[in-house]
């Protein structure tokens, strides 16, 4: 009963915070997007502390309900691992704990918290990995099949669907969620929640508080006749059927071990004496780490088709846009800046998967590596758009209001001289000026002295609020010729 | 291929009679089975499209047996990628298109070396090179807009006739003449000396009727037709249809009444070719409601076929062109003008009725003939004006954020957009710089229609009121 409760919340949980990745519209955030704040380590980074304080008490409650349950990347190990049961049933064994590899990465994060290393925290961060999976792996697919179904909808006329651009965002970061899928999926399927009891370091700190949780599962030494069946159905791998002891450090809660035990020695339950948590100190024989490993993926570019002479029809080739060399990087309105975005961005790409302009993406630097960046070759950061600082659970990306982000400075837009149509061309342009929200741009004589000169735009940098309608809507190719520089502190103007 | 066009004839003669066997026996079933209509069982309720009953007209120049139905060449259906050499037109449904054409008795085929991409006159040639020179009239056009020096003029001259593979022209147009006014008109024709040219070319025999095509400054038109004993234009090609009519100012300022425009040529006994009969199928693609009047009108007639009796009726039309992509369009025409039933004159009074309808649905005057494409910045100029037309007929351009409907016809709106004009060709991407304008027959000021249709866009994007 208690693991049918557990497993229709798991799902439940899951499958919603899934959607939240999947679904480009931004609909679903109104009814599930509490499921990503509740997550831990985002929590702790916003600084929530309702929300720690609540999965404290919860965890002191009942155990790591949270890892079976709140968390996307255990639920989805139990998928895993479900999988390996078909094949095998009652395939796991008791192991030690390896606990200096535990708390090592514990202490990793908390440098990497404390020193402001974001990739390490984002690669750490258990609900984050889970986020780039899905935003990497899942939602491609999620679109395509979208696609297909606004393909067929645009038959019948109907504009229930649409069809949305799928495009590789990050190929360091798609490699990332590809090799954490590809080992996590390994680890799993032969033994369960290792990486949640070596590596994952929320999972370490729950485990600190669950040993002393008021509910936990029991072994009745007087009903048990040592067959070990509990052991080999624990995915934890916490019970040592022998000495009749549990590892509540490790235990997740998962209410497996009740329906297997034969013997019915098993309870779900307060506890009446304190039993020694003395937990044998094996040696690490199996020591997991993930590397990360950039993916060179080859991107596919149009075919072009040439033309001759002036006839009628046809379409121009279109050149693709390329990224400019920013000095800053840009975050989104909300961040309130970079160090803001650092401190407490964990990378779960939800911003990435809800930005409806193909403007978030996530960072392929090092130093800032899965964080959301800002680009402008796809789309721009539309004005009546808030959508990222709707979703962010960790603090990153803090709420603003459309009117708010009308007059929230992120960067400002820098005049390329040698790009700019008018003077290359030799065509009237201000398509950068007929765009720009702010009306920071005017266009004048390219030449002070001559009132006929071909115009081009100056930029006031002081309304401009960097939000690239003039970079991405620039007819110069590959390159524009305005870009958007960007600013280490947003500010308003 | 007349051979195997013959033998698809025997097949539809063979499928008629045994339909009719069928019919027969279908008919005392009739009764017992309502699926067996008798009145459809053996052939579709449209009909056969006959294939002797084309109505003609003659040529008073040349004596031409002129079928009233002209195949217009600017249309071709096109390839998803272009062929080995370039040619983006579906040559094999071309040559489908003109074997049905001929077997029904079209006879006309006007096209320029402009169109489809400059491929139309090679794709023409090589479907009409299967028949006798004799069973068809070739008319194309000098289409020197962009570069109308004496040699480049000449070189264009020269082409057509290669890649059409003929030796003589039918009917050749100085293409277009009326956009830029007289100055232009110079430019391209007389300061070069290409209509001196064309001229001789005539006199020689290798131009069988030279005539024009005329849009936009009137001046132009009214100085060619005041030269007439000079120049002797053997035939005129105009704009004209039911909107034209009367009201092709209020469409466009610059345009000129097609009735003026026929007077003229009438009063000097100059045949007239008819070019935009469905202006570029708004005729056909109406608002519902002027659709569904129509249809009460006749039920069995399309509404395209309205627009083409129209233009038909006038007894100094030599040919009607219409630029044919599907097997269906040319059918409906074909059973339009087999024969033409000419419109009485309370068919004529509802259709200026209608025209005046037509004139309270605001769609931009775009006749999708390309000619201002391909865009240098990559725009798809008519595919975001057909788009906003379909919009404005199907009810999906709000007037106000306040309509009850507004929600819906914003999704229809954008969700639309998008499929029809991938997102990089859209209007915010026009920067204005004009290089579409002169080439636009319609006048249309595509610029400021494209940052008009942008601003609408905005508006309905950051759902502003309006």
């Amino acid at each position: 009963m208690l693991r049918r409760i557990r497993i229709a919340l798991a799902v439940v949980c899951f499958s919603s915070i899934t959607l939240l990745f999947l679904d480009f519209t931004g609909t679903l955030h109104a009814w599930f997007g509490w499921l990503a704040k509740i997550q831990l380590l985002p929590a702790v980074l916003a600084v929530n502390l309702g929300i720690v304080a609540a999965l404290v008490v919860l965890t002191l409650l009942f155990g790591r309900v949270y890892c079976s349950v709140i968390c996307p990347l255990g639920v989805m190990q139990d998928g895993f691992g479900w999988l390996g049961k078909r094949r095998k049933k009652y395939r796991y064994s008791y192991s030690p704990a390896v606990s200096w590899l535990r708390y090592g990465m514990l202490g990793v994060l908390v440098i990497a918290i404390i020193v402001g290393s974001g990739w390490l925290v984002a690669l750490l961060a258990p609900y984050s990995a889970y986020g780039r999976i899905a935003q990497n792996l899942f939602a491609p697919l999620w679109q395509w099949g979208n696609n297909g179904i606004a393909y067929l909808a645009e038959r019948m006329d109907s504009y229930a669907f649409y069809s949305v651009d799928v495009w590789m965002k990050s190929a360091a970061v798609f490699g990332v969620a590809a090799l954490t899928f590809v080992i996590l999926g390994v680890l799993a399927w032969r033994n369960g929640r290792t990486y949640c009891n070596t590596v994952c370091p929320v999972g370490t700190v729950l485990g600190m508080m669950s040993r002393f949780s008021f509910l936990k599962p029991m072994i009745d030494e007087s009903k048990c006749n040592g067959c070990g069946l509990c052991a080999r159905s624990c995915k934890a791998s916490c019970i040592d059927p022998k000495a009749h002891r549990i590892d509540y450090s490790r235990c997740v809660a998962c209410m497996d071990c009740i329906g297997a035990c034969r013997q019915e020695a098993i309870r779900y339950g307060r506890q009446k004496k304190r039993p020694t948590v003395d937990v044998s100190e094996g040696k690490a024989d199996v020591s997991r780490r993930r590397f990360l490993s950039g993916v060179g993926l080859v991107a596919l570019t149009a075919a072009a088709k040439a033309q001759e002479k002036k006839v009628d029809g046809g379409l121009a080739v279109i050149v693709d846009k390329k990224i400019p060399d920013r000095r800053t990087p840009l975050v989104p309105p909300g961040a309130q800046g970079l160090k803001n975005m650092t401190a407490h961005c964990t990378g779960c790409q939800l911003c990435v998967s809800v930005c409806p302009n193909g403007v978030l993406r996530p960072s392929s630097k090092l130093a800032t590596l899965m964080q959301p960046e800002v680009s402008y070759e796809r789309g721009y950061c539309r004005p009546e758009c808030v959508k990222c600082s709707e979703v962010c659970p960790a603090g990153a990306i803090l709420p603003v209001t459309v009117a708010d982000k009308s007059a929230v400075q992120i960067g400002h837009a820098v005049w390329i001289r040698e790009n700019c149509v008018p003077l290359t061309d030799g065509v009237e342009c201000g398509n950068c000026a007929r765009h720009c929200p702010t009306g920071a741009i005017t266009m004048v004589g390219s030449d002070p002295e001559a009132e006929d000169s071909p115009k081009v735009p100056v930029v006031n940098i002081e309304r401009c609020i960097g939000c690239g309608a003039c970079e991405n809507l620039c007819p110069a190719r590959p390159f524009s010729a305005i870009y958007v520089e960007g600013h280490e502190r947003h500010r308003i103007v | 291929m007349e051979t195997k066009d013959k033998k698809g004839m025997d097949r539809r003669e063979f499928l008629k009679r045994l339909g009719a066997g069928a019919a027969v026996s279908v008919a005392a079933l009739a009764g017992c089975d309502p699926k067996n209509n008798p009145v459809t069982g053996d052939r579709s309720v449209e009909g056969e499209v006959p294939t002797d009953k084309m109505t003609y007209r003659m040529n008073p120049t040349t004596g031409d047996r002129v079928s009233l139905l002209g195949y217009g060449c600017m249309r071709w259906p096109q390839l998803s990628a272009p062929a080995a050499d370039g040619n983006v037109a579906d040559q094999e449904a071309v040559n489908r298109l003109v074997d049905y054409a001929i077997a029904h008795g079209v006879n006309y085929f006007d096209t320029a070396p402009v169109y489809v991409q400059g491929f139309s006159e090679k794709t023409t040639g090589i479907a009409l090179k299967r028949y006798p020179r004799d069973r068809f009239f070739i008319a194309t056009k000098m289409s020197n807009f962009s570069n109308p020096t004496r040699e480049n003029s000449l070189a264009m001259y020269r082409k057509s006739f290669a890649d059409l593979q003929v030796d003589y022209i039918d009917y050749y147009l100085l293409h277009s003449v009326g956009g830029g006014g007289m100055e232009n008109f110079s430019r391209r024709y007389l300061d070069n000396g290409v209509l001196d040219f064309l001229l001789r070319e005539r006199e020689a025999g290798r131009i069988r009727n030279l005539g024009f095509s005329y849009h936009g400054d009137v001046k132009v038109f009214d100085y060619l037709l005041s030269r007439q004993d000079e120049y002797k234009w053997d035939f005129v090609q105009i704009q004209l249809n039911y909107v034209d009519w009367k009201h092709a100012k209020e469409v466009n300022t610059k345009n000129t009444d097609a009735e003026y425009l026929y007077g003229e040529l009438q009063k000097r006994g100059i045949p007239a070719v008819i070019m935009e009969p469905l202006l570029g199928g708004r005729l056909s693609k109406v608002p519902d409601h002027i659709g569904t009047r129509l249809k009460q009108r006749r039920p069995a007639s399309s509404v395209a076929s309205w627009a083409f009796r129209f233009a038909g009726s006038f007894p100094g039309v030599l040919t009607v062109l219409s630029g044919m992509t599907y097997m269906e369009h040319l059918q409906d025409n074909l059973r339009t003008y087999s024969p033409l039933e000419p419109l009485t004159e309370d068919d004529k009074g509802f259709l200026e009725e209608t025209a005046q309808l037509m004139l309270r649905y605001p769609t931009i005057p775009c006749n999708d003939c390309q000619y201002c494409m391909p865009c240098p910045y990559g725009l798809d100029i008519p595919g975001i004006l057909l788009h906003f037309n379909k919009c404005v007929n199907e009810g999906n351009v709000p007037a106000s954020s306040q309509d009850a409907n507004y929600r819906q016809a914003r999704r229809a709106f954008l969700v639309g957009y998008d499929r029809s004009v991938p997102r990089l060709r859209q209007a915010a991407r026009c920067i204005g710089c004009s290089q579409c304008v002169p080439h636009c027959p319609q006048n249309i000021d595509i610029p400021a229609q494209m940052q008009r249709i942008d601003g609408f866009v905005e508006d309905l994007k950051q759902g502003r009121e309006f």
